[in-house]
């Protein structure tokens, strides 16, 4: 792969603007060099910044100008210095000039590849381009941005250039920026560009693709519409998803003194008959795969299965055309590829444009039948949808997704929403507050769109490399929280939800989740173990300090909405022995006062809850007094009342005294407990 | 080779051990087909395929037939029986007149099904008459009341097994929707009451039971006649639940089909809103790709089944390693070691959880965020109550607005930013089509997404654009391909589908291999009407003037400098694979091939686990 390997410029501005995202500036190139040093250890790379106090570059040297120019690293094969080196960027004094910056990346690329290596050199530009550059001696900015356009296309280099704007450019001059970016998309006019903006930080770490993926096509041939009609095109994959990486197995038998050691684990797999009549193991040439079918399991080899197998023509057809409507959109099976015409047939590209353009037109989608290659074993069937191009210089392509065969579908049913009682269904308020939230939560305004999944890095695997990074210089070093940047991926951003405190306010307001009472306990626990899951979880590893790893808010007091939850939660509370107190005697009163004034529909179930947590709460604290004492009053309660239905909740559900037997303190029986509720003698009712 | 199954379906990133692709096998399902043999059944037809009129015993009995066939690759734990009801002859344990229980050899009458069982139902009909028989069992006059005693057999068919661990139901095909009308009005009256109260002891053991009736185009199936008080149904259930009399007999299939799947929760997850505001939804996988079944490795000479014991051996020392290894990545020329733990703690992130991060337009959601298939969610209030009421005020805003939620994951192997999808519920004839609820779309994160597009065009020249008389041509051609009615599911999967049917043909060693036929062929006789062809002439010739047949040429010539090495590179690439001859290969196979292969191996027992 050496022809293949990048010879990269970084162009970073430094400049005191720039200050604000330079911490992210460091963690995307040292990610983008983390990654080189994985999967492309060859590569190589220099480093330029901008709006250096001083000035240190071949071309002021030997020419003058270029002031405020840094070289931080020659062009050097990637290694773990330059890691180092982009983690701690020197902060520039002075606003640097882009279009100098170019220069020099451009002559250093020169000065070490002449003109060797077309297409594989490749600068990038990372700046707010918020400050005037330096007018020319002769001729207009413009005139000057040609000509070192000219020259980057005849040298055979690319540049990209990633725009930090947004929040960080809101005092900037708006007519230098036009004017910059102005002169920046003249590059794309003439040489090999992509530019793009960012305005926040977490953007600005997914604006730069950290790993170079050589493209290589998932097919080559014919687009066949009818027998008659046939584009030639070529099949890339569109996304892809980068993986985890597969990390290998490591041995610690070998000695330490053994400096030669690989540490590598082999796997090795035996076959041994299932029944264990015999512990011979089974050599692999003497194995048969056997398919289940139904209880049976049917033995085939290789070679019979060779015979009979499906083997359909390599080759793309169009199953015929449809709206675009009959296709929703969940129904896409996988990653996606990306037609285009076969690179420099002008009629196919030509062909491909009319289809897409008229399939946008009539809002058709096509359906496809594809065997991508010769001695595929299935057929592939999906929809093709048009991708118009917005770039001149781009032609316009196709996307395609695999469909679900009819195997694939499990047509489940679910009852129907209107179906559900009335106190399910929102009411207009409820609506209403829904509404806002889901037109006030916006992460669309006015085409500013956030977490564009273009720009957005993943949170997973940023974590890695950086704790790779970590771990190489400090081997026990714990896994790093999440920082500030990745958590606006996965929290909803606090300025966006301050801004909506009045719908959050109103979603509260109008809706009240609680615990399911009803439930089984075997099922709450679940509910609750999941809930504080992830503090079970992390325990392991005492320094590890993740974001879910907060404290349990603390509870003060036991309110309306939730006292069983809130009560054991101030039971648990375990810093100060007072809580325990505090909880009992809060839900006794809770509880009374639920007598009194019975809450909703299920009447006294609320309180019949309450009781039978604060006798689980008083068992496990052996602290028998003041519930039997509750009790007492509950009993007598109801009798002066002729209450019956709730001493008979009460006994169904075994909610009698505390005996001896279960707190050592009490002085009741156990049979005088059982007999608590029967011997009351209610007065006939009222 | 490995432990990894034969790797037809499975594609470069499709990881098996993935959980996302793996089910639960949480409960099994018993049911028992009770079908109509009455000779209504054999007199009645319907259009049926292929325009040819068919019976509707034959219709229930294929309906019956593909849905065995299903079963018996993806359920095929869950345990069937065949029922007939007004028949001739009479075979049951409870020794009942008219009801026939059909069952083969090796089997209890309520079993799995097995490759046996689907090739004698199969050609059932070619042996009803002569064996079992059809007659009307319930006639004026006679006590004998067949529709009570094939639900008294059904039901005790059911006996077996507790409803905690399976479904247990009663699917019954019928044409006749007034079972008692031929009687005089006390003994209707009885025997309906009679009946009704049958039915109703088998509902008060949690069986359920489902009709599928079965209409004339000229007369409908009237459910309210009777059927309704035995299935309990009333009100708006009752209207919706015959749809329109032109009911095609393929959307009955289409509702057996769909009645065959019992629902499974993949997962509960919370669903953050906002601070103090958790709901709970319950993840079901609706799309997922059907894979054949796992292997199950044989000992070839004695056909025993094998285990496989992986052992982790140190190369440097040959020793064995029993606790789970530390993991390396060399990285600046060492090995940085990690415990499995810590890269569970890296993959960490809102474990369990579903965090709204706010929303966007639907058109925000381009046709390329997909990586894999999708998951459906819906609410639950069974944990949290209010959960539902929250979930369908955002489901009717997202719906009303035309937003998506853009939502944080926390799956513990896989967290992901996904795409919240809000779809209405639609119901055709009485089916639900789409059910209600939301669509969680995996996003690509900025390094999945790849601009392949924007790889060539390194001229100075614009990208070459069609203009509106191509455009125009396109679309003329495009208007004669069209289909109508497309369903994004409707075709089978023809290797899957072969897989089966050479799966069939060894299990019930039939010499040849069952047809499958490819559904997914394109329409080549529609392709060759004249209008298509003119109208892709048209096209043609637009585009590329009388030039076409030398367009391979022309793109040579044309072929860039960038391209040319793309090209060298692929061709690199392509050595991997030596297509020529793997295709010459598979030629020579199948003209090799012969029968007598087939009985040798099918000599060896099968065993059976």
């Amino acid at each position: 792969m050496a022809r293949n390997k990048e010879k990269l410029v970084l162009l970073l501005d430094v400049g005191p603007s720039m200050h604000g995202v330079l911490s992210e500036v460091e963690k995307l190139c040292s990610m983008l060099v983390e990654k080189k040093l994985i999967f492309s250890k060859y590569d190589e790379l220099g480093v330029v910044v901008f709006g250096t106090e001083e000035s240190n570059n071949d071309l002021t040297t030997e020419v003058g100008g270029y002031q405020n120019i840094t070289v931080l690293q020659d062009i050097k094969v990637v290694d773990g210095d330059l890691v180092d080196t982009l983690q701690k960027l020197p902060r520039g004094t002075v606003d640097g000039d882009f279009l100098d910056a170019i220069v020099v990346g451009m002559d250093m690329l020169i000065k070490k590849y002449k003109d060797l290596h077309k297409g594989k050199k490749r600068l990038c530009l990372i700046t707010n381009a918020i400050h005037p550059i330096k007018d020319p001696f002769e001729g207009s900015k413009e005139d000057q941005v040609m000509t070192i356009a000219e020259q980057m296309a005849a040298q055979g280099m690319k540049i990209e250039s990633i725009v930090v704007r947004g929040r960080f450019s809101r005092d900037a001059n708006k007519g230098v920026m036009d004017e910059n970016d102005h002169l920046l998309s003249i590059f794309s006019k003439k040489t090999h560009t992509r530019t793009v903006y960012v305005d926040t930080p977490t953007s600005l770490l997914g604006a730069l693709k950290t790993r170079r993926v050589t493209p290589v096509t998932v097919f080559r041939g014919h687009l066949e519409l009818s027998p008659q009609m046939k584009i030639k095109v070529w099949v890339y994959k569109k996304t892809q998803e980068e993986k985890f990486p597969t990390l290998k197995k490591y041995s610690e038998k070998a000695p330490a003194s053994n400096k030669l050691a690989t540490h590598q684990v082999k796997v090795s797999y035996e076959y041994k008959s299932v029944d264990g009549s015999s512990n011979s193991v089974i050599p692999p040439e003497q194995r048969i795969k056997g398919y289940r079918y139904g209880p049976q399991v049917v033995p085939i080899s290789t070679a019979e299965w060779d015979a009979v197998k499906f083997k359909p023509e390599k080759g793309i057809k169009v199953l015929g055309f449809t709206d675009a409507s009959k296709i929703k959109r969940h129904c896409y099976m996988k990653d996606v590829y990306l037609f285009i015409a076969e690179p420099g047939n002008t009629r196919a590209t030509l062909a491909v444009s009319a289809i897409a353009r008229a399939m946008k037109e009539m809002n058709a989608v096509a359906i496809l039948r594809c065997v991508w290659r010769q001695g595929q074993q299935n057929i592939v069937v999906g929809v093709l949808t048009p991708n118009i191009s917005q770039n001149d210089k781009i032609p316009d392509s196709f996307y395609f997704n695999v469909l679900p065969f009819a195997e694939d579908v499990r047509e489940y049913q679910f009852p129907s929403f209107n179906s559900f009682p009335a106190s399910w269904q929102p009411n207009d308020q409820q609506q209403k507050a829904a509404d806002e939230l889901v037109q006030m939560l916006d992460l669309a305004p006015s085409g500013k769109e956030a977490l564009l999944p273009e720009f957005t890095p993943n949170p997973v695997l940023e974590r890695f490399y950086r704790h790779l990074e970590l771990k190489a210089k400090q081997p026990d070093a714990a896994v790093p929280p999440l920082d500030e940047t990745l958590k606006k991926i996965i929290e909803p951003d606090p300025e966006l939800v301050a801004e909506n405190k009045s719908v959050f306010d109103a979603l509260h307001r109008h809706f009240e989740l609680k615990q399911n009472p009803k439930l089984k306990k075997s099922s709450r626990q679940w509910y609750q173990e999941k809930q504080s899951g992830s503090n079970a979880h992390v325990s392991g590893g005492q320094a590890v300090n993740s974001i879910e790893n907060q404290p349990p808010v603390k509870i003060e007091k036991i309110g309306d909405l939730t006292p069983v939850q809130d009560f054991e939660a101030m039971m648990s509370q375990r810093d100060n022995p007072e809580w325990v107190e505090k909880a009992i005697k809060e839900l006794r009163e809770k509880i009374l006062a639920l007598l009194i004034h019975p809450d909703g529909e299920d009447k006294y179930q609320k309180a019949v809850e309450c009781v039978a947590a604060l006798r689980k709460g008083c068992i496990i604290e052996q602290e028998p007094g003041p519930y039997n004492d509750l009790m007492h009053r509950i009993r007598q309660y109801c009798e002066e009342k002729g209450i019956k239905s709730l001493p008979q909740l009460l006994a169904s559900r075994d909610l009698t005294l505390i005996s001896k037997s279960e707190a050592e303190d009490s002085n009741v029986t156990a049979e005088e407990a059982r007999s608590f509720f029967v011997k009351m003698e209610p007065k006939p009712d009222v | 080779m490995g432990l990894d199954p034969e790797d037809v379906f499975k594609d470069e990133e499709d990881d098996p051990d993935n959980e996302f692709f793996q089910q639960s096998e949480s409960s099994k399902e018993y049911v028992v087909y009770l079908v109509d043999a009455s000779p209504k059944m054999f007199n009645t037809t319907c259009p049926g395929n292929d325009q040819k009129d068919e019976t509707h015993f034959h219709t229930s009995v294929s309906c019956i037939a593909g849905s065995l066939k299903t079963q018996i690759i993806s359920r095929s734990y869950d345990e069937v029986a065949i029922c007939f009801f007004n028949t001739r002859e009479k075979k049951n344990l409870q020794d009942l007149n008219g009801v026939f229980v059909f069952n083969v050899a090796e089997r209890e009458h309520l079993d799995r099904p097995t490759a046996r069982l689907i090739k004698e139902f199969d050609c059932i009909e070619e042996s009803f008459m002569r064996e079992i028989g059809s007659q009307y069992g319930i006639v004026p006059g006679s006590r004998e009341n067949s529709l009570y005693n094939a639900l008294w057999v059904a039901q005790a068919l059911l006996r077996k097994g507790s409803i905690k661990t399976a479904d247990k139901r009663i699917l019954l095909f019928t044409n006749e929707d007034d079972p008692f009308g031929s009687l005089q009005d006390a003994a209707k009256k009885d025997m309906t009451r009679t009946t009704l109260q049958r039915a109703k002891d088998a509902q008060d053991l949690g069986i359920s039971i489902e009709l599928l009736p079965l209409s004339r185009p000229d007369s409908e199936f009237n459910v309210s006649t009777f059927y309704a008080d035995l299935i309990g149904l009333d009100g708006e259930d009752l209207a919706q639940f015959m749809p329109s009399a032109s009911q095609k007999l393929e959307d009955m299939k289409d509702q057996l089909r769909k009645r065959m799947f019992t629902k499974r929760v993949v997962r509960r997850i919370e669903f953050h809103i906002a601070n103090g505001l958790s709901i709970a939804l319950n993840t079901y996988a609706l799309i997922r790709p059907t894979v054949p079944g796992a292997i199950t490795w044989l000992d070839s000479v004695t056909n025993h089944p094998l285990k496989t014991e992986r052992s982790l051996i140190c190369e440097d020392t040959g020793a064995l390693i029993q606790e789970p290894p530390k993991l390396f990545q060399p990285y600046r020329n060492e090995n940085v070691k990690f415990l499995p733990e810590e890269i569970a703690e890296i993959k960490r992130i809102s474990p369990g959880k579903l965090r709204l991060l706010g929303f966007k337009p639907l058109s925000c959601l381009k046709d390329y965020y997909n990586l894999r298939p999708s998951t459906f969610v819906y609410p639950s209030d069974q944990e949290v109550v209010g959960s539902t009421c929250i979930f369908i005020a955002l489901h009717r805003s997202m719906l009303k607005h035309k937003r998506f939620a853009v939502a944080y994951y926390g799956a513990s192997s896989h967290p992901q930013l996904v795409a919240l999808v809000a779809q209405d519920e639609i119901t055709s004839a009485g089916a639900q089509m789409e059910p209600p609820g939301m669509h969680m779309i995996y996003l690509p994160y900025s390094d999945d997404i790849r601009d392949d597009e924007e790889i060539f065009p390194d001229t100075e020249e614009d990208a070459p654009r069609a203009d509106e008389d191509q455009i125009q041509k396109a679309a003329a051609l495009i208007k004669r391909i069209y289909v109508k009615d497309f369903s994004a599911f409707q075709f089978a999967n023809p290797a899957l589908q072969r897989h089966y049917a050479v799966l069939q043909a060894l299990a019930l060693a039939e010499d040849d291999i069952p047809e499958t036929i490819d559904e997914t062929a394109p329409d080549e006789e529609g392709l060759t009407r004249p209008a298509v062809v003119k109208a892709a002439e048209a096209f043609k010739l637009s585009v590329y003037g009388d030039s076409y047949d030398e367009e391979s040429d022309m793109g040579k010539e044309k072929m860039s400098e960038a391209s040319r090495k793309r090209k060298a590179i692929a061709e690199n690439a392509a050595k991997d694979y030596d297509w020529g001859n793997l295709a010459d290969k598979g030629q020579v196979r199948v003209e090799e091939f012969n029968s007598r292969r087939f009985e040798s191996l099918l000599k060896c027992p099968q065993p059976s686990c």
